[in-house]
């Protein structure tokens, strides 16, 4: 059971931790903004503060803390290229007061950020083996930073896999640049495979949920990482179909989404049994988080 | 300085704060003693020194925490009685100052207030720059009379608030500069079970004077420097050895009077292992999910953050304020229905985390068995039955599952 109660006061670390309440709410600056589905779009901000902007590092699924001014603050995934953190892309989707708000927002508009936060993927710890990336959905955009990553670092990987699913052609992410983007992942030996629950007439890819990709992937269960990023039930069913095929649930990354407040272990809402999602997530191998998402925690 | 007796008495089944934090015999520094006179001159001390005195004082039918300038202020010979849902002040025969058990405040609505700013983001001529909240210096407080319990709510907010990887700069500045003249109690509440969370009725940490009211006066024990000038500047004499076994004896009546004791031995695996457990349902077939329970609750800590924008728009606030896991909206996300949209995926949360996960994440239980929940639950859910049952019907299920929403 519990360690034996030792109630005084704490000793401070002799590190002190970063105090982060609230702030430090960084400005930032609305470059381009670019839609990409019919509710989603991309905002590429640069921080206001040139110091700030040069200092400025992410990982891969790690997020940001995204505030309108006076409408409110909300997790936002960074979606750009970890190497290129000086300018950075949130790529959302207009469900509520601040994403709508945010899409009322333009070029040379001014909003807040705090961060990065959170526990990014397992970049390092899947290297020497297979990556396999499925992203349902919006799912794409906390792993595009991955993708990006494992390009840059091709022969630390053996084969690299990306599986996207959507619910049709117009919602599929990056769309604009997908083309491009697919073949600059071709051109760097990443296998890619779409698929689609509801084709149009010209739609030359898969169809059906992101799983059906599974088969003609040639999954090598043993030497394989995988990141998984999509709405819960995708992550849960794609989780539990890698576990079929052999994959160790260690070894399946998913990313959760929970309600944050604060972002920063302090505000409660996000917590899942005794997981805070903001700082111990939101990448949890799914081995750790599958009982706590089963008891609907 | 004589020991105390543990509040457990030997041959008692080990609680789950199994260790009791024994204080520390130091040998040279008296125990002190107080008349009331010197009991009131200790009070105009605290406030010479600057402090806001927030001691327990009566207002509309409660004992609650507020600003106290004297003697006066306090309450004397009042009682309290304490049942689920019920609650009610009693004359006593004498003119004892703290004969009651604690009510509904604790030291967590000064130091974690309900509401409060955290910063000002404003755009003059359409440039953003954002503010630190600037309300002035943090208020330094000055407790009077808390209780052993509160007193361990207050160093397990530490640890929320202090002890993880973000510190939380408003709290700390309140805490680094709070005074704590802690209370032994003497006069538990019918609700109250400290002596099975190992939280009370002695104060064993925390203080910079730990005092036990007698006939007559208040037995002072010193817990740090300043607690020592405070009352020598209140001319406090040194106790005789009868005022100080009567103190003793007052605390281990006050313990033995503590009927509550529930068995909590590994009630972190029982409440973990029964989340689909049918008794949640019959719970929240009572439970009103107005949120008084983690309101009145000393550890709870889960706050909403709101920004509010002036009408100009130019100018905007950011707050927290308390929350409620009982609430649908605590786990809304957006285009979906709330994670735990059921009364009893709440209730069960909010027991699970006092009792397992609390645990888990900050290395104590988050309960210091106050009995307030249960005081101030207005269905009169009483959180140590509750526990009782689930470990009663350890291992049934919800034949409809219908907690395996797994996967919302
Ligand atoms: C780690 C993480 C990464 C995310 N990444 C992205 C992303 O890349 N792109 C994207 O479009 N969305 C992302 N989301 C979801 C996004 O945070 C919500 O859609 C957004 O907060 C909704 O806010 P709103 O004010 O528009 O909605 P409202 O329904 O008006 O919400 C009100 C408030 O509730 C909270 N809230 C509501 N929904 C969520 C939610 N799903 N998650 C957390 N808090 C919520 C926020 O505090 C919000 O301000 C992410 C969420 C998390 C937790
Ligand atoms: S859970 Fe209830 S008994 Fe325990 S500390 Fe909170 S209010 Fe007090
Ligand atoms: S348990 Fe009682 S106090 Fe808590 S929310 Fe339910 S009705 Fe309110």
């Amino acid at each position: 059971m519990s360690a034996a109660i030792a109630m005084e006061r704490l000793e401070p670390a002799p590190e002190r931790p970063p105090a982060d309440v609230g702030l430090p709410l960084r400005v930032a600056t609305i470059r381009r903004v670019v839609p990409e589905t019919p509710d989603t779009s991309t905002y590429w901000l640069t921080l206001a503060d040139p110091a700030e902007r040069a200092r400025f590092r992410f990982e891969p699924g790690q997020f940001d803390m995204l505030t309108v001014p006076g409408v409110g603050e909300s997790a936002i995934s960074i979606s750009s290229d970890p190497a290129h953190p000086e300018r950075l892309a949130h790529t959302v989707r207009a469900v509520g007061r601040v994403t709508r708000a945010l899409g009322a927002l333009g070029s040379g508009d001014r909003i807040g950020l705090r961060g990065p936060f959170g526990r990014p993927w397992p970049m390092a710890e899947a290297e020497g083996g297979d990556l396999l990336i499925v992203a349902g959905g919006l799912g794409l955009a906390p792993v595009r930073p991955a993708i990006f990553r494992a390009m840059r670092a091709r022969d630390r990987y053996r084969r690299v896999v990306v599986l996207i699913g959507a619910r049709g052609p117009e919602h599929l992410l990056f769309g604009g640049e997908f083309d491009g983007w697919g073949q600059w992942m071709r051109d760097r030996e990443l296998e890619v495979a779409l698929s689609v629950d509801v084709p149009t007439d010209d739609w030359p890819y898969g169809v059906g949920v992101v799983t059906t990709l599974f088969d003609g992937a040639r999954i090598e269960p043993q030497r394989t990482t995988a990141l998984v990023c999509g709405p819960e039930i995708m992550m849960c069913f794609a989780a539990h179909d890698l576990v079929v095929r052999g994959m160790s649930p260690d070894r399946i990354h998913v990313c959760i989404e929970r309600n944050m407040q604060c972002g920063v272990r302090l505000c409660g809402h996000c917590q899942l049994g005794p997981l805070f999602v903001c700082s111990d997530g939101p990448v949890f191998p799914f081995g750790e988080v599958v009982d706590h998402l089963e008891a609907g925690r | 300085m004589v020991p105390l007796a543990s509040c457990r008495k030997a041959g008692e089944p080990a609680t789950f704060l199994r260790e009791h934090r024994e204080r520390k015999s130091e040998g040279t520094e008296p125990v002190r003693f107080m008349d009331r006179p010197a009991f009131g001159r200790l009070l105009a001390e605290l406030a010479r020194r600057g402090y806001a005195v927030i001691g327990p004082t009566l207002r509309g039918g409660a004992i609650v925490l507020d600003h106290v300038e004297g003697l006066e202020d306090l309450p004397r010979g009042l009682g309290s009685r304490h049942g689920p849902g019920v609650y009610s002040l009693l004359r006593r025969d004498d003119d004892r100052l703290f004969g009651q058990a604690p009510g509904p405040d604790s030291a967590k609505r000064f130091l974690f207030p309900p509401r409060e700013r955290l910063a000002t983001v404003s755009r003059p001529g359409g440039r953003l720059t954002v503010d630190r909240a600037a309300d002035g210096e943090p208020p330094r407080y000055a407790f009077v009379g808390l209780r052993a319990c509160d007193l361990q709510a207050v160093l397990i907010q530490d640890r929320v608030f202090l002890g993880g990887p973000y510190r939380d700069e408003p709290y700390e500045a309140r805490r680094d500069g709070a005074f704590f003249l802690a209370a032994n109690c003497t006069d538990p509440g019918q609700t109250c079970f400290c002596t099975s969370t190992g939280t009370g009725p002695w104060c064993r940490a925390g203080f910079d004077v730990a005092v036990t009211e007698i006939d007559g006066g208040m037995v002072a024990e010193v817990g740090t420097a300043e607690g020592r000038e405070v009352l020598d500047a209140a001319g406090a004499r040194e106790a005789s050895p009868d005022e100080i076994a009567a103190s003793d004896r007052a605390v281990r009546q006050a313990a033995d009077r503590i009927d509550r004791r529930p068995d909590l031995r590994g009630i972190g695996e029982v409440l973990y292992r029964n989340a689909g457990n049918p008794v949640w349902d019959e719970i929240a077939e009572r439970c009103l999910a107005c949120g008084n329970c983690t309101a009145v609750c000393p550890t709870c800590f889960c706050h909403d953050v709101v920004d509010t924008a002036s009408i100009t728009g130019q100018e905007a606030e950011r707050s927290r304020e308390w929350a409620s896991c009982f609430s649908e909206e605590f786990t809304h996300v957006a285009g979906g229905s709330p994670i735990r949209a059921s009364g009893a995926s709440r209730y069960r949360q909010w027991l699970t985390h006092k009792f397992a996960s609390w645990r888990d994440q900050f290395g104590v239980p988050g309960c210091v068995g106050c009995g307030r929940c249960v005081t101030w639950c207005p269905a009169g859910i009483d959180i140590l039955e509750v526990l009782a049952a689930i470990r009663a019907r350890d291992g049934e299920r919800d034949h409809d599952e219908r907690h395996r929403t797994a996967v919302r």
